[in-house]
């Protein structure tokens, strides 16, 4: 029925003869799509049911479609669900500028198809069916990326996306055919099979399934595609591509890791929980140094995958050590922030959507006092950048309490070689909290406080009604979980126990309690206690005074006018951590002084050009990019033009393909 | 139960109300160590009466966010304090939150304050927003590791456990896991309240103040709210590096001459802290704001010491 509606968009989009009811029709019938998975996945997480499907005839050619929902699978359907009504409903108002354009309608289809694809990817059974749905995915994502109307660096976003994204569909073909052991590709037989994997072969499972979905979460190093292409897509494919698609990562990560596999050597855990504390610190570093809106948002989403990544880690480190209990609490953490950064990230991208929506600005350095231009925007958005920042009393806030508690809970629990390990864990994780509040204030601060930097700025609109109504549910949903995470934790525990890890009861009441670190948090209480006091304060200190308030100018060191030019900006506010992390960031600067004829010491001009170089990305990439040009710039040599060449090659490369087949049997 | 809500309740008013006095011994205690006269310490009240009578110039720049910040920051504040340990172990705030909430809460005040330095759009303001929230950041980790520290000899990082474990084991206060763990939890202290070597509470020189940068568009009552929840800051993370370190003398059970030595033992404990503070800041000099991060990385170091030899000795 989902699929179906998801078709019927397609096909609207395509069809309709007005372009606007082509938008409606096609994005209302997403939004109708997200809200029946929505509930099909939390029937299925609430009653546990286990529900099938297959056909033989569908993809005949590479084994047939086979459709299975468990409680894992439910919950990324939830995921995604969550993502897309408030993306879908956001189009309505957001996409209205594409009517005129002629590719319009095949965005509207396109999104049906990404939709499509991110609810197949976690109910597929087999691997034709799992290959299939992640390519739909991909493609489609990688249409609506270039597609982009007007974005400079389309094109090349979309190249390294497609470059990452088909590296790692063929890292996990690979995977998928190691782990059948040349037997059937069912994800079942693959269960048993997984078992009794030679040593040398499982651990190149672990290498390319953790590269195959790294790749697609955006783990460092394979994460540079997600900073490129979120600012070229549109602001609602931003949102499915950093709270959804990214997260079918962790899922493949968690199905082909924890559910298919064998506890497996501790290495590979602490190899998982290193990989995601040195992605969350690069995510973090950069989101917070970067000054592009959608960008600064991307880098925070590695950041978070980052700290998925951690509990990850812990959780198969800790199953390899036999803790079940801390390794289900591991995986119970991992699959709550999951959701929680959905949440958030969501809400903010589209927050970042009515910014560009409204200013046609895109810049953080170009913004400013929206706060008053676009005061319903302004609020949304600050519950999101609070929840990014791990305050309480919102959602970010309790999964940053439990990563902590987690880590605690395996320093108390656990051998004497992670006494060092975990610490350090904990403390870039409480690094990675605090830098994150820093780039969260920083979004927030200079996009929509102080005066506008720009005369774009200054003439701001609020966005329309539909967009602020699709940016009001997830802000809803931040400031619930966040209050009442009980109430997504009990579900998580049917999760980790479908998967043969179970947990003890979490949750008295509001309140969260850990078994395992006898530690507790009530949120609620904790709002509440903040809320009382503030109004009490507030109460005590009004009464019987008037308070004589004057309206004036800011003080400025008795400058007369304030102007924008004195305020601080993105890049002020981030100098100081660059300088604290110079070897990091490795900023370069450039002065030039322009000076009068007659004297160099009347200065008539200064300009100041400072920049940070991503000197990992090129390392790391400069030379697999050189390496690619030489090899294409080599075989450019062979297209002569003449076809008598290219028939002489024809024979060439039969025989050569004949001698490679017959070498292989 | 009742009664010890009204006791933790009575805790939670004991604390906010004694907080300007703590501030006002330490400047009077630093006056007379600089062979000033110094205020009596019962001035930060005077001035914070005469600030709540004053009228308000609120700038023309500003947002609905100035107006929020003071009652965010104090009720934020209050609320932390309302989970320390003041006299007595039992305490019933810690079925609400442990040490991290306690942290978080803090966060959440300096972010807002934060925000209210950016939103005038003045120079100052941005100034100090970014270099508070850069400390703030910095600090974490000190923060949390300290936190592991003590979390790993206790078994839970709520306040009263921690505290209570160390009253039955008086031999962990003296091993290395806490010693340095408490060095650790002093210098991230200095960094979260703004004093020196860190960032000097008494100056308004424009190019080295931090924490009166961001606050200057403030006046009045708002500026009195700020000031207030300041002291009550440095006052709750006094008495927590009290109670958690050196918890001898809170009271463990809820009879009246046990609390009255709890009283007494608080003010004792805390006198001797601000002393140390007094002292710490009229021997050192200000850093240089690019130098505070290796501080704070010593601090670092310390911290992660301790939970390793907390490892080792367990």
């Amino acid at each position: 029925m989902v699929i179906g509606a998801l078709l019927a968009g397609a096909v609207f989009a395509l069809a309709w003869p007005s372009p606007a009811g082509a938008r409606r029709l096609s994005l209302g019938f997403v939004l109708l799509a997200c809200i029946g998975a929505l509930i099909f996945g939390l029937d299925a997480l609430l009653t546990g049911m286990l529900w099938t499907w297959r056909s033989d005839e569908l993809l005949r050619p590479i084994g047939g479609v086979a459709l299975r929902v468990d409680p894992l699978a439910a919950f990324f359907v939830v995921i995604v669900a969550v993502t897309g009504i408030p993306a879908s409903l956001y189009g309505f108002g957001y996409l209205q500028a594409l009517d005129a354009r002629p590719r319009g309608r095949a965005m509207h289809a396109l999104l049906s198809g990404f939709v499509a694809g991110m609810y197949l990817v976690p109910l597929a059974d087999n691997a034709a069916t799992f290959l299939f749905a992640w390519e739909l995915m991909a493609v489609s994502s990688y249409l609506l990326i270039v597609s982009a109307p007007d974005q400079e660096g389309a094109a090349a976003a979309g190249v390294w996306y497609a470059v990452m994204t088909h590296g790692g569909f063929l890292a996990l073909l690979v995977a998928f055919v190691m782990l059948a052991q040349g037997g059937p590709l069912e994800f079942d037989a693959m269960r048993g099979t997984a078992l009794a994997l030679p040593s040398h072969v499982q651990a190149a499972v672990v290498v390319l399934t953790i590269a195959a979905f790294g790749s697609k979460a955006g783990l460092v190093p394979l994460h540079v595609w997600l900073p490129r292409a979120h600012p070229a897509a549109p602001s609602h494919v931003s949102a499915l591509m950093s709270a959804a698609m990214v997260k079918l990562g962790v899922y493949g990560a968690i199905r082909v890791l924890i559910d298919f596999m064998p506890p497996l050597p501790p290495a590979w855990g602490g190899a998982v929980l290193v990989l995601g504390v040195v992605t969350a610190l690069t995510g973090v570093l950069y989101s917070v140094a970067e000054a592009h809106l959608k960008r600064v948002l991307a880098y925070s989403t590695i950041e978070n995958v980052g700290l998925v990544f951690v509990a990850l880690g812990f959780a198969l480190l800790m199953r390899g050590y036999g803790y079940g209990a801390l390794a289900a609490m591991g995986l119970i953490v991992a699959l709550l922030h999951t959701l929680n950064h959905a949440v958030f990230k969501t809400l903010l991208f589209l927050a970042a959507g009515a910014i560009v929506h409204g200013t046609h600005e895109s810049s953080l350095e170009a913004l400013g006092g929206l706060i008053k231009r676009m005061p319903h925007t302004a609020i949304l958005c600050l519950v999101g950048v609070l929840s990014l920042a791990a305050v309480p009393p919102l959602n970010g806030f309790t999964s940053e309490w439990l990563t902590f508690q987690l880590l605690i809970a395996g320093a108390r629990f656990t051998a004497p070689t992670l006494a060092i390990m975990l610490p350090l864990a904990l403390a870039a994780v409480a690094l990675v909290a605090g830098l994150a509040a820093v780039s969260a204030v920083r979004l927030f601060g200079i996009a929509f406080l102080a005066l506008p930097r720009s005369t774009n700025a200054s003439e701001a609109r609020e966005a329309p009604a539909t967009m602020r109504w699709a940016m009001a549910i997830p802000a809803a949903m931040c400031v619930v979980l966040g209050l009442v995470p009980t109430t997504a934790l009990t579900r998580l525990t049917a999760v980790t126990s479908d998967l043969g890890l179970p947990m003890g009861q979490l949750d008295v009441g509001f309140a969260l309690e850990l078994p395992l670190v006898g530690s507790r948090l009530s949120p609620a209480g904790i709002a509440l206690l903040v809320a009382a006091t503030a109004i009490a304060a507030a109460v005590a200190s009004r009464v019987g005074r008037r308070w004589r308030t004057r309206v004036d100018s800011a003080w400025n060191c008795g400058r007369i006018a304030q102007s924008p030019r004195a305020e601080y900006t993105a890049a002020a506010f981030a100098e100081p951590l660059k300088r604290v992390f110079t070897g990091f960031y490795r900023p370069t600067q450039e002065v030039t002084v322009d000076v009068h004829p007659v004297s160099p010491y009347f200065v008539r001009a200064m300009t100041l050009r400072a920049d940070f170089a991503p000197w990992i990305e090129q390392a790391m990439y400069g030379p697999l990019i050189r390496a690619a040009h030489r090899l294409s710039s080599h075989t450019g040599r062979l297209h002569t033009g003449s076809i008598h060449w290219y028939l002489a090659l024809l024979p060439v490369a039969l025989v050569l393909l004949l001698l490679v087949a017959r070498w292989v049997q | 139960m009742i009664a010890a809500v009204v006791l933790s309740a009575g805790e939670l008013i004991l604390l906010v109300t004694l907080a300007p006095a703590v501030v006002g011994y330490v400047r009077w205690l630093k006056a007379r160590l600089q062979g000033r006269r110094g205020a009596d310490i019962f001035q930060p009240y005077r001035e914070l009466r005469k600030t709540f009578a004053k009228g308000m110039v609120i700038a023309d720049t500003a947002s609905w966010i100035f107006h929020v910040v003071p009652w965010v920051v104090a009720g934020s504040t209050v609320a932390a304090a309302a989970l320390v340990p003041v006299v007595s172990a039992n305490h019933p705030t810690d079925l609400l939150g442990d040490l991290f909430a306690l942290m978080a809460l803090l966060i959440l005040g300096t972010i807002f304050l934060s925000l209210g330095g950016l939103d005038p759009g003045t120079a100052f303001g941005g100034m100090g927003s970014s270099r508070e929230m850069t400390v703030a950041a910095l600090t974490e980790p000190t923060l949390a590791i300290a936190v592991l520290a003590l979390a790993l000899t206790a078994g839970s990082t709520s306040l009263g456990v921690i505290a209570g474990t160390v009253l039955a084991n008086p031999s962990y206060a003296i091993g290395p896991g806490h010693a340095l763990a408490l060095a650790a939890f002093l210098i991230a202290m200095l960094a979260e309240t703004g004093r020196l070597p860190i960032d000097n509470p008494a100056t308004h020189l424009e190019l080295t103040m931090i924490h009166e940068a961001m606050i200057l568009e403030y006046s009045g009552p708002y500026l009195a709210l700020v000031e207030w929840a300041a002291a009550l800051k440095l006052t709750l993370l006094l008495a927590l590096a009290a109670n958690l370190f050196i918890p001898w003398g809170i009271a463990t059970t809820s009879t009246p001459g046990a609390l009255a030595i709890g009283l007494l033992a608080l003010l004792v404990k805390l006198s001797l802290l601000a002393t140390l503070l007094a002292v710490l800041e009229t021997r050192v000099a200000k850093l240089r704001l690019f130098r505070v991060p290796e501080l704070l990385a010593m601090s670092f170091t310390l911290a992660l010491l301790a939970a390793a030899s907390s490892f080792f000795t367990r």
